[in-house]
């Protein structure tokens, strides 16, 4: 045989470029560039230190949120209360800090709402067989009224002894003058992309996605898996609460409000398929890009910011029909 | 207890005495008892309904048998759940594969059993080791699958090859194949019948389930018939011919001892 074992071994599909060109997320990359070059030259407000570092600063907490529900998304599932639980997290630190504690308890408090919600969704969802669309839409309605009951509904605005640590972790800029938030994305991603790529987990995340059928049968544990990717995604948007608490400055119930739109959006327009098995942590901050640009640049160009909503839908469409328009070629 | 044609007792791999199960007032296998031999094709065959799939299911570890014993190497074989099963080394091909389709073929083979490199918590998946070892597997077979290959992409055969090459990671002592040529073009089954023969070369049981006569007297050694939960017949294929074998599972012919 003139075929080699190694050979076989090594033989790709696909050259690094062709692969580069049929995967979505390159094209949503050359948009957000397109984007940002056309608006250089369109308006003068554009490629400004300040709106740039407003832009950046702005995609992170749909960003990491995101980073969070593509981990959901490759399982085939969804989460809607990531809103919701951003707010109640937020408000739990809040609260906790207000009422005299550190930043530390008030952080550990946080998290640990954060991660309750997730186990409570993940449990439903795996071991009860709910739909994770309801169950976690339920949870939307929950977690908001849980924050509504733990301020009474009020604006928080005081965060007791630790108060200027707290606005510091999210409103400064330690290294290079990179906002904080922005630091904290890069690392959830670089994160993110290590567990999807390297680790056991992240490939059973994918074989769940793909035959959920067929990872039970191979004995993958498909119920735990279910449990920890909804315990990821509150936890994102418990992380994401924090940082932008500290960023703001001050906290009220309407915190995070239609953000589960956006982030899905952001992790659909990055590459991730809603019917599971695909999705990358690159891919979430380049469709958080994409929204964030674009919802920047209809303010700069002077658009009626109520075309916000019609913008940000039709990326959403576009990025799935380029999608099946890959799709009917393949099937040709 | 089983013999062989010559009256010999030989070493079973798996041994199957007085099975039965019932799900509620229905009487799905009723008092099977037989043995299979390490090398030895198997073919299972019977109409729907005739309890071949409970029968699997229960050497499979999906169901408990609700009467009789099951032994592995003379020993008594209790099973709680398939992950069980394989463990003592019974791999089983499901009929729709259980494969992931948006996963390389090498990630298939390897799926639950993942091969990881590092120390302690800091352990990686070992790509390499697991696109090396599965060419082997895929070269071993002499399948063209190639590791790398999204499994989305690959024809019936080449499927097949995935799946059975997951049975050859570990030791596996008996592979069950459920229908593994039921939905694939005629060129393509004559490679999965070549496949079942490199698994019995290397001392494994096959139990072939299978509808298609053709399949069964061109790589079996015995075939079972069952029919309404009973086993009608078992005996060598040398000795048996198509015609008989689909009277027993209409019920034409009775029993053949």
């Amino acid at each position: 045989m003139a075929v080699t074992l190694d050979q076989t071994i090594a033989q790709r599909q696909h050259t690094f470029l062709s692969r580069l060109f049929s995967t979505q997320t390159f094209w949503v990359v050359i948009a957000v560039i397109l984007a940002c070059i056309f608006l250089s030259f369109a308006t003068d407000a554009f490629a400004t230190s300040k709106n740039l570092y407003n832009i950046t600063r702005n995609i992170t907490f749909v960003a990491i949120v995101a980073l969070g529900m593509t981990f959901v998304i490759i399982t085939g599932g969804i989460d809607l209360s990531v809103g919701s639980v951003l707010c109640l997290s937020s408000m739990v630190l809040a609260v906790t800090m207000h009422a005299g504690y550190s930043i530390e308890i008030g952080i550990l408090a946080s998290i640990a709402t954060a991660l309750a919600i997730g186990a409570f969704n993940g449990i439903l969802t795996a071991y009860l067989g709910f739909p994770p669309f309801v169950v976690t839409l339920g949870m939307l309605s929950i977690a908001r009224s849980l924050a509504m009951v733990a301020s009474n509904n009020t604006v928080v605005f005081q965060f007791g002894p630790d108060h200027d640590k707290l606005l510091a972790l999210g409103g400064g800029a330690w290294v290079f003058g990179i906002a904080n938030p922005v630091l904290y994305m890069i690392l959830l991603a670089l994160i993110t992309g290590f567990i999807l790529r390297w680790t056991k987990f992240g490939r059973h995340i994918f074989a769940i996605g793909g035959n959920e059928h067929a990872a039970t049968l191979t004995g993958v544990p498909v119920k735990q898996i279910k449990v920890a990717v909804y315990m990821i995604s509150a936890l994102s948007a418990g992380i994401a609460g924090i940082i932008q608490t500290g960023w703001l400055g001050a906290v009220t119930t309407n915190l995070g409000t239609g953000m589960e739109l956006q982030v899905i959006a952001a992790t659909v327009i990055g590459g991730a398929n809603l019917a599971g098995g695909v999705g990358t942590a690159f891919g979430a901050i380049v469709g958080a890009a994409l929204i964030e640009v674009i919802r920047n640049s209809l303010g700069l160009l002077g658009i009626n910011a109520f075309w916000q909503g019609t913008f940000i839908g039709g990326a959403i469409l576009l990025a799935v029909l380029f999608d099946r328009i890959r799709n009917f070629r393949r099937s040709d | 207890m089983q013999q062989d044609m010559g009256g010999n007792r030989l070493v079973a791999v798996l041994e199957l005495t007085n099975i039965s199960k019932h799900f509620g007032a229905i009487q799905a296998v009723n008092d099977v008892s037989l043995s299979i031999e390490p090398g030895q094709v198997v073919g299972l065959m019977g109409d729907n309904g005739a309890g071949k799939s409970t029968l699997v299911k229960m050497i499979a570890g999906n169901f408990h048998p609700s009467h009789g014993t099951m032994r592995m190497d003379d020993k008594e074989l209790i099973l709680n759940k398939p992950a069980e099963a394989r463990q003592h080394g019974i791999e089983i091909v499901h009929q729709d594969l259980a494969l992931c389709n948006n996963l390389t073929a090498a990630a298939n083979v390897y799926l639950g059993r993942e091969l990881r490199r590092g120390v302690g918590p800091f352990r990686i998946l070992d790509y390499a080791a697991m696109y090396k070892r599965a060419g082997q597997l895929f070269a071993e077979l002499k399948s063209e699958t190639r590791p790398r290959d999204l499994v989305k992409q690959m024809s019936g055969g080449q499927r097949q090859a995935v799946a059975i090459a997951r049975t050859m990671l570990s030791q596996a002592k008996i592979v069950l194949m459920d229908e593994p040529t039921a939905a694939i073009s005629v060129r393509q089954v004559a490679e999965v019948l070549n496949l079942i023969r490199h698994l019995r070369d290397q001392g494994i049981a096959v139990v072939l389930i299978s509808h298609r006569m053709p399949d069964v007297f061109d790589v079996a050694d015995r075939v079972i018939v069952m029919r309404r939960g009973r086993k009608v017949a078992d005996k060598a294929i040398a000795s048996s011919s198509p015609e008989e074998v689909t009277g027993l599972i209409t019920g034409a012919i009775e029993q053949v001892s």
